[in-house]
């Protein structure tokens, strides 16, 4: 009998019954809340007469409408402000952890869990928010949900669920310099497309991804669910338990000393066996990954930094060609134009994609010493959560930012979804280290390219998209 | 779980890949702590000229007459068809909302992304799978004829033509006994307390740091 991959692992540690068809009562070890899907929730069970199955398994956070800026005025859009409000209500009502607004441990949902070790390996971890996968990366089971489910897992702790097939992602060999996680599951969804790992967990393996450090296997497993998959993963190594353990600020929910080595242990074993068999296996050469633009309005549409705008004339049927007409339409591009010669009004460098400590070096790495090109109206630097926020200013990396011309904000999802103020005006064109380049993600008719962290500030030094690795501290 | 067992009706072709559901429900509108009251919002970039927020009055913003749904042919429409990889993007059941809030009952595509697929059921949204050539083929027809209706049997599993052709889909089979009977999930589980607890009891042995 072949072994088995991670994912069955995770999958058969957390089965309660199985149906005839197949689909499994999984229990869940954690759930994530969030103002914006679990209002509803709360409601259905309040309604049913419900309580909690097991409070002490969710944590909750504000993060999709908190303001970045002016915090101490408090939320000025009343209907943001009701929701928040709902969810401080609900987690007050029903006993469970909430990291209010004004907590120094508030902060984008998919950030604050692997830094409060709410976030282990071998667990399953659900969220309200599809990018609930980034935890994997740690060697967790971890995928979005909706809200009805939302409200089943508050319930019996349990979701019903079918098992998904199995994709191994491998980079082989290593990465460039200047290249990062964000440019690897660009180069990744680039090339299976956005419905390539529907159906499908995603294991992402190779060397590539060894030398990542966790923070950047979160970056790339958080991505998963842009080409299509649910879940996405890293086996646990070294690199994992050291994160577990060695958290700056203290991972409050990690295990303790009681129970440490036991857990340490029972980690070992979370990576695929040596003749695991995969359902499709998916290989990417790691030297050929090189820093990554997306020029349309999905995911799928992205290209190296030295290539141009591609032509929909090449496309592969009269569907693609009919998408890519149109993705260009609204990105006001035109084929073949270089992907350098694009000027940007506005960067915006966050989200749960990146919005880490590693991130926010990147991004000063390239800022130091330079300036805000004058075509580049704003540029937005959002950490990731109040602690992160704290460590990069202990780093003096505000100081960097700010006098670079940037703004240096309170931690949130911000500019990703524009939920809050923070959002693009119609047409502009913003290099942006978030997830999705959707048409009007980012406010009504803007124009969004995905980059990681560095490219994101060599673009707002340099008025264009540029090679980060011909610039000094990009590399 | 609302109710689905069959449904006939007009069909409105939505023909683009990757509609996602930030298009299908922009984010302004989410900041409702309801579940109700999404339809007028469905499809809101696209669907209106000017800017929407929820502080604004629907019935004062300009309708974009390009748009399918504001043209006269798909008035009262309830089957979406649509192309591959519909849903994708962000995990909002408020799309789903949307969508029956709006009036569908049916989604037919040749893909559908998981979550959206997952969420359709809760609102008694039935997602339909069927290949790109009976996709296609359906387009075509519609195309070709004026208030262009589909029949859809959950029980048989079946999507007919108004001329009579029979396309065949799949269903789970729990997922389908739930639905075609409207049952609550969450009542369904907690009918497995006991193995709920007994799991629970043998989890905590195992991984004790995890409580």
């Amino acid at each position: 009998m072949a072994g088995k991959t991670l994912y069955d692992k995770l999958w058969d540690a957390h089965i309660v019954r199985t149906e005839e068809d197949g689909s499994a009562l999984l229990y869940i070890d954690r759930q994530l809340l969030h103002e914006v899907t679990s209002p509803q929730a709360f409601e259905g069970l309040r309604l049913a007469g419900r309580t909690p199955w097991r409070v002490g398994a969710n944590l909750a956070v504000p993060d999709h409408n908190v303001p970045t800026t002016q915090r101490e005025e408090g939320i000025t859009d009343p209907v943001a402000r009701i929701q928040v409000e709902t969810l401080d209500r609900n987690a007050d009502e029903f006993g469970i952890t909430e990291f209010k607004m004004g907590d120094i441990r508030q902060g984008i949902v998919h950030v604050i869990g692997p830094e409060q070790g709410a976030t282990l390996p071998g667990m399953t971890i659900v969220c309200g928010d599809s990018h609930t996968s980034t935890h994997g990366a740690l060697g967790a089971l971890a995928f979005g949900i909706g809200t009805s489910e939302v409200e089943h897992v508050l319930a019996p702790q349990c979701l019903v669920q079918k098992k998904s097939k199995s994709m191994l992602v491998r980079i082989k060999g290593a990465v460039g310099t200047g290249v990062t996680g964000k440019d690897i599951v660009l180069a990744v969804i680039g090339k299976i497309g956005t419905a390539g790992g529907t159906g499908y967990a995603i294991e992402f393996a190779g060397e590539a991804i060894e030398n990542l450090s966790v923070e950047g296997r979160m970056t790339v497993c958080n991505m998963a669910i842009e080409g299509g998959a649910r879940a996405g993963m890293v086996a646990v190594d070294q690199k994992t338990i050291d994160y577990v353990k060695n958290g700056t600020q203290g991972r409050a929910f990690a295990p303790t000393e009681v129970h440490w080595q036991e857990a340490v242990a029972a980690w070992q074993d979370l990576h695929s066996d040596a003749d695991a068999v995969f359902d499709a296996v998916v290989e990417l050469e790691g030297a050929e990954i090189a820093p990554q633009v997306t020029w349309g309005t999905s995911p799928e549409m992205v290209v190296a930094i030295d290539a141009t705008v591609p032509d929909p004339a090449a496309a592969a049927d009269e569907v693609k060609r009919s998408g890519m007409e149109k993705a260009l339409a609204y990105m006001g591009l035109e084929a073949g134009t270089p992907i350098t010669a694009i000027p940007v009004d506005k960067v915006f460098v966050g989200s749960c994609t990146n919005s880490r400590i590693e991130d926010l070096r990147a991004a000063a790495a390239v800022a130091r010493g330079r300036t805000r090109a004058e075509n580049v109206s704003q540029v937005l630097i959002v950490p990731g959560s109040g602690l992160i926020k704290e460590q990069a200013e202990r780093e003096g990396l505000d100081k960097i930012f700010i006098e670079a011309g940037f703004e240096w904000r309170d931690p949130g999802c911000s500019m990703c979804l524009a939920m809050n103020a923070d959002r693009l005006e119609p047409g502009e064109r913003c290099a942006s280290t978030s997830n999705r380049n959707f048409e009007s993600r980012q406010g009504l008719n803007s124009r969004t390219h995905l980059v990681s962290p560095a490219m994101a500030v060599a673009a707002a030094v340099s008025g264009h998209f540029a090679d980060v690795r011909s610039l000094e501290g990009g590399a | 779980m609302e109710k689905f067992t069959q449904h006939q009706g007009l069909v409105v072709p939505m023909d683009r890949p990757n509609v996602d559901t930030d298009a299908i429900i922009p984010k302004q509108y989410l900041k409702s702590v309801k579940r109700a009251g999404f339809g007028p919002n469905l499809f809101d970039d696209w669907r209106y000229l000017d800017p929407g927020d929820p502080a604004i009055d629907n019935a004062s913003r300009r309708l974009n007459p390009d748009f399918l749904l504001n043209q006269p042919a798909y008035q009262g429409g309830t089957v979406l068809l649509g192309r591959e990889n519909f849903g994708c993007g962000s995990s909002r059941e408020h799309a789903v909302w949307a969508l029956t809030d709006y009036g569908f009952r049916v989604v037919i595509a040749p893909s559908f992304a998981d979550i959206f697929f997952n969420n359709s059921f809760k609102s008694g949204l039935l997602p339909i799978t069927l290949s790109e050539t009976e996709v296609e083929q359906l387009f075509e027809e519609e195309r070709q004829v004026a208030g262009y209706a589909l029949e859809v049997d959950l029980q048989a599993e079946t999507v007919t033509t108004p001329g009579g052709m029979v396309f065949s889909f799949q269903m789970d089979e729990f997922r389908k006994y739930r639905l075609l009977n409207g049952l609550d999930d969450i009542g369904l589980t907690l009918q497995h307390q006991d193995e709920i607890k007994g799991y629970e009891a043998d989890h905590r042995a195992a991984a004790p740091w995890l409580f």
